[in-house]
């Protein structure tokens, strides 16, 4: 990096106030034409087109809407379900439709509304708050915008038809496997909701990176953000937990669509293997939703409060506390399922301990609040909204860490209340506020705080008049998920009430909604800083976010550089310009924002948003069995895919760019420092979690079933894991000299590169085969038992890998012979190769497993 | 009659009040005593309840102390509020406070817990089976041996410690008396034991607690407490088996229970009757409660039963038998009826 005017320094926020740049990077007055051109290229499509848009100020806000969309339907399951149960066996909806209503209430708000809504607003926000133009992969976002939207309209549709998913919303086997749910009801929510995930997890990728990679000049780790913390652990969080339940949706729907019998006890299955996987994902996602939510609260009681958050390091500290600590206490869900005292006790204490973190910030809020002034508008009355119900859901939520207690209060409405007080309290009220505190963001026009405050009203007295009495009528004997109870229970009165606290709530939100129809303003501009907020959202954007990215020196900087506003408005800052001609940002250093290379960025793209049609297509016909129109739009995807990706990794557009200051950055870096290395790393945890809870599986079934295991002598003989390793090694070794030879080229031809790749396919799929015949030979057979089922398993989760890894070679040569790749634009190669050593090693960490583990039994 | 047009406005207001009470009266009263946590009838629910009334009002007083604290924060003048503003405030309250409290509570929650996982040898050991959507139960002998099979009441002897072996047929279901413990899961391919006592005799009620399909919320049982001489009596009457008809309606009611194929899922002890597929029928008439705690046990209720089952409870395996004629309903009811 050149030596340059610009300091990153780490010293404290406070101290720097005096030493703000006085040296600006640009000189002014900037050339005339320079803001016209900015405009011009990320200008949005006009017309139809501008579905294809990906920036994160369309995507963003398309994407907080669909989530809003979703939270209103589920929300109208919710009061149908309250109406039923208002009286004793009413007759309002039978079991059937009771039973998919609870179903996907549950599941349309955890996985359509409560995920994906705070990823939405990451989308959204993170590039504003760190001053970067957009996130390091647009396209991929408005992928998974895309592929969650119609994929879930999609499967909320299925209600309409009677095929919804009736199993609960955490699914559990067996009454979800084929026996006792033939229809296809239970394929909708594996399905649907395992490519959602697919698409969660999409978004956690371009999270990660944007967090670490795209930040404004000098707004080091110390500087950044609460809420770029919150997303980024909620990123993390999301790459190690996600992959145990789309593991899950695997297993089962191979155990319904062919009969490997993974959850089936006598056949050597266990149901409680779905339990330990589901919940290994499922309580992480409880913080998953919080911390964003948690992140943006930090971000607005400041503003409110007109004062620095108190306690910015604990508070920080906290939200990674949070993080660990959220993936050691899957098994209090399963306090009643007769598990040892001595794991209960451990996952009990985790459980209590997590109550620390959030703690630390409850009391850093208040400490905020009394070190400044609190302005009393509509955001201020749903963060008190928040404390009050959060608190109370926090509480209760330590009294069910209680073992004892639990044995009591789980599966009854005691629990239905202590979980809508968390996630109403910690994520819905934050996000209400959200709405309020950033719409001037968005919208030429803030939202009404007249209207805000008798939204407010009706769903804080609602959420308590409904959710509060529930506690009682659970520990009076009131189990959930009933679709009716019988009138001697007593349990009438109680329930009346809390179905007039759900339409209290109704009304709250529809109040909201009006609200929204009459001052929500997006796409044309933004209301300005009204709350006097210290962060960089708030500065003056268009489509290309700020005119010139400023230097960061605090954490507020619009509180400590009085001026920065206007001087990036003026054009005084980095890349007041276009210098590449096209979309770009900065990518900086992950730990001190120290400015790495120009990112060329991709514009507007159609086959992005085909891709996410046919891939939402394609996991709905497999759904309801269509197998043809299903692969044809199987293909059609990933020939959409290509074709979005051919326009990216395009090398240096110049050897350098002028960004200002007399800073020259490269326009193209390959290895360690480039954003797409770092992704593939992230989407690498991603798979390795996902083998690594498979490999549970094997472990978890042999503790339960060991007589299933072979003897030494059952297993294939060692000569056919033997040449399996070989192939891997052979199949690496020629990727790696490929990627050796690579580096000379132009110099040298290309072939030798080319030749090593399209030996290397034949060589890998090669080695899964073998692996798989070795298997059959002992005439060991998937659905004959769990062992069978989950050995194959892991063969089959390789060839998956073939298959990625077979499309991802032909495309790397397909870009060698049209001369889009060479030993300095290799993107493309580097990436292909990092996937492939990864499945390398995934592939040789398989056969040791299954080939020396029953050995070593003996 | 309530009118509330015709209500000046003072009475109104009156009306209003009175209604509030009467809601609050009634929820506080908890009109059901035998299925509640907050009734104990046993020592293990008895725990748990003091257990609650610990956390309650302990998470009560939390809750005050962080509502009153964000109301300094906002109300208080700025410089007699100056202690909440510095990192030692959340590190005692957000801290130190935590970790004391809750170290305190998972110790007294382990003993709690010790208390009612005892070991020791049982009085009575009562294997019980969740199918969708009832109950199997079989008494066993200090073997293991079935010596009784019942259905969706379990009788118990008062003051003793009982063994529930928890199993499931099908799916997974949670066996839960909340007067007398908490909830055990039963999961297929595994066995749960599970131990308490009731103190004193009366009528518990327990219902599934795991969402187990279609009918999971009319999947309910009755266990019912006896003094130990009285279980002694009920015990010796219910290995006998059923009592043979003597009144003409009963022995008709008995044919037409045999024409009609009823024996190919339930067994009668003492005729040809030996299907396993639904609950045993041998002494039907003496217990509380039919379709799994659903309906009263009595003449109507039975006949009702037989005749539309579907409709009762749609899904469960029987099939309604609406091809009967009043007088053979009536027949075949009042011979189960019978069967004390």
């Amino acid at each position: 990096m050149s030596d340059t005017t610009w300091e990153g320094g780490m010293a404290d926020t406070r101290e720097q106030k005096e030493a703000a740049p006085v040296q600006f990077p640009s000189p002014v007055p900037r050339p005339e034409d320079e803001l016209d051109e900015l405009k011009r290229i990320w200008r949005a499509p006009r017309g139809i087109h501008i579905l294809s848009a990906v920036n994160n100020t369309y995507v963003g806000l398309w994407y907080v809407g669909a989530a809003l969309m979703f939270f209103v339907l589920a929300g109208i399951l919710a009061t149908i379900m309250r109406t039923q149960l208002a009286q004793p066996e009413m007759r309002l909806v039978g079991h059937e439709l009771y039973n998919q209503l609870f179903t996907m209430h549950g599941t349309v708000m955890m996985f359509l509304f409560a995920v994906p809504m705070v990823e939405a607003f990451g989308v959204f926000l993170l590039p504003n708050m760190q001053a970067a133009r957009d996130l390091p992969f647009p396209r991929l976002s408005a992928y998974a915008f895309w592929a969650y939207f119609i994929g879930g309209t999609a499967f909320f549709t299925s209600l309409f038809f009677g095929l919804a998913p009736n199993g609960g919303w955490f699914m559990y086997p067996p009454l979800t496997s084929y026996q006792h749910s033939p229809g296809i009801n239970a394929d909708f929510w594996l399905l649907g909701i395992g490519f959602i995930e697919i698409s969660a997890i999409a978004g956690a990728i371009e999270i990660i990176v944007g967090v670490l990679k795209t930040r404004a000049p000098g707004q080091s780790l110390d500087k950044l953000p609460v809420y770029s913390w919150a997303m980024l652990i909620f990123a993390l969080m999301i790459v190690f937990a996600f992959p145990a339940v789309i593991l899950a949706t695997l297993l089962l729907e191979l155990e319904r669509a062919f009969h490997w019998p993974f959850f089936i006890a006598e056949r050597g299955g266990d149901p409680l293997l779905w339990q330990h996987l589901f919940w290994f994902f499922g309580h992480p996602e409880v913080y998953v939703i919080f911390l964003p939510a948690a992140g943006m609260v930090s971000m607005m009681v400041p503003t409110m409060a007109q004062t620095p958050l108190a306690g910015y390091r604990l508070v920080v500290l906290a939200i990674i506390g949070t993080g660990f600590l959220s993936f050691g206490l899957w098994v209090h869900h399963m306090f009643t399922t007769g598990l040892p005292q001595a794991s209960l006790g451990f996952f009990s204490a985790a459980s209590m301990a997590v109550a620390i973190p959030s703690g630390i910030q409850v009391f850093a809020w208040i400490s905020t609040i009394a070190s400044g002034k609190l302005q009393m508008r509509t955001p201020t009355y749903f963060l008190l909204g928040f404390l009050f119900i959060f608190t109370l859901g926090g509480l209760t939520g330590v009294m069910v860490a209680m073992v004892p207690f639990d044995w009591q209060a789980h599966d009854t409405h005691f629990i239905v209340a202590h979980l809508h007080y968390v996630l109403i309290g910690g994520m819905v009220f934050p996000i209400f506020a959200a709405f309020y505190y950033w719409a001037p963001t968005a919208s030429t026009r803030p939202l009404s705080e007249r209207l805000g405050k008798w939204s407010f009203w009706f769903m804080f007295i609602g959420v308590n008049v409904t959710f509060f009495p529930l506690h009682i009528v659970g520990l009076m004997g009131m189990p959930r998920r009933n679709y009716t109870y019988l009138a001697e229970m007593g349990w009438g009165p109680i329930n009346l009430i809390a179905t007039i606290g759900a339409y209290m709530i109704a009304v709250g939100v529809l109040i909201f909604l009006i609200d929204l129809a009459k001052n929500f303003r997006p796409f044309q501009g933004d209301a300005g800083n009204v709350w006097n907020a210290g962060t960089l959202e708030w500065l003056p954007s268009g489509n290309y976010q700020t005119r010139s990215i400023p230097i960061v020196t605090s954490r507020e900087p619009l509180w400590d550089q009085p001026n920065l506003a206007r001087d990036v408005e003026a054009g005084r800052y980095y890349l007041p310009n276009a210098p590449t001609g096209g979309r770009e940002t900065i990518i900086t250093s992950p730990i001190d924002a120290r400015p790495q290379y120009v990112l060329q960025m991709p514009g507007p793209s159609w086959p992005t948003v085909l891709a996410a049609v046919f891939t939402a297509v394609f996991f709905l016909g497999l759904t309801v069995k269509l197998y043809i129109p299903a692969f044809t739009c199987g293909v059609l995807a990933v020939v959409m895919v290509i074709w979005w990706m051919w326009d990216s990794d395009p090398g240096p557009s110049s050897p350098s760019v002028d960004i200002g200051g007399g800073l020259h950055l490269p326009t193209y870096v390959t290895g360690p420092m480039s954003h797409s290395y770092w992704a593939m790393i992230v989407l690498e945890l991603v798979a390795g979690t996902t083998f690594a809870c498979l490999l549970f599986s094997y472990f978890f079934l042999w503790t339960v079933n060991p007589e299933m295991w072979p003897q030494a002598g059952g297993l294939p003989s060692l000569g056919w894991p033997a040449a399996s390793a070989a192939l891997y090694i052979v199949g690496s070794a020629a990727m790696f000299i490929g990627g050796r030879s690579l580096a000379r080229v132009p110099e040298r031809s290309a072939w030798p590169m080319r030749l090593l790749a399209l030996l290397a396919i034949p060589v890998f799929v090669g080695a899964v085969t073998l692996e798989i015949f070795g298997q059959l030979s002992t005439g060991l057979r998937p659905s004959e038992s769990g062992y069978g089922a989950v050995v194959y398993t892991i063969s089959a989760w390789q060839g998956f890998f073939a298959a990625v890894l077979v499309i991802m070679v032909l495309y790397t040569i397909a870009r060698s012979l049209s001369g889009r790749l060479n030993g300095v634009r290799r993107a493309t190669y580097d990436n292909t190769q990092l996937l492939w050593q990864y499945a390398t090693v995934q592939g040789l960490i398989g056969l040791i497993v299954v080939h020396a583990f029953p050995r070593l039994l003996g | 009659m309530w009118r509330p047009i015709s209500i000046p406005c003072g009475e109104r207001m009156m009306v209003f009040r009175v209604t509030l009470v009467l809601i609050v009266l009634s929820l506080l009263s908890g009109c059901n005593t035998q299925q509640s946590a907050f009734h104990p009838g046993g020592p293990h629910a008895d725990r748990v309840e003091t257990l609650s009334w610990v956390l309650f009002i302990g998470g009560g007083l939390i809750f005050l102390l962080v509502i009153v604290l964000t109301a300094i924060a906002m109300f208080v003048a700025p410089e007699r509020r100056q202690w909440m503003t510095n990192r030692r405030f959340i590190i005692w309250l957000g801290i130190v406070f935590p970790v004391i409290t809750l170290t305190a509570l998972l110790v007294y929650g382990f003993t709690v817990a010790r208390h009612l996982v005892r070991p020791g040898s049982p009085a009575l050991r009562i294997e019980v089976v969740g199918e969708m959507w009832w109950w199997r139960v079989h008494y066993l002998d200090a073997q293991g041996t079935q010596r009784l099979v019942s259905a969706n009441e379990i009788r118990i002897p008062t003051g003793q410690p009982i063994e529930f072996v928890l199993k499931a047929e099908d799916v997974i279901h949670s066996f839960w008396v909340p007067s007398l413990a908490g909830k055990l899961d039963m999961i297929p391919g595994r066995t749960n034991v599970y131990r308490f006592a009731a103190d004193r005799p009366g009528i518990y009620r327990g219902q599934c607690a795991e969402y187990c399909g279609d009918q999971h919320a009319l999947m309910a049982f009755y266990v019912v407490a006896m003094e130990p001489n009285d279980f002694e009596a009920w015990y010796a009457a219910q290995v006998q088996p059923a009592a043979e008809p003597m009144v003409t309606q009963l022995i008709q009611g008995k044919e037409l229970f045999l024409q009609n194929g009823c024996g190919a899922c339930h067994v009668v002890r003492g005729t040809p009757a030996n299907g396993i597929l639904g609950p045993d029928l041998t002494h039907v008439g003496s217990r509380l409660s039919i379709a799994a705690g659903t309906y009263p046990t009595n003449v109507g209720t039975l006949a009702g039963w037989i005749s539309s089952s579907q409709h009762l409870k749609p899904g469960n395996l029987m099939p309604s038998f609406g091809n009967l004629r009043g007088e053979e309903l009536r027949a075949i009811a009042a011979y189960l009826e019978s069967l004390k």
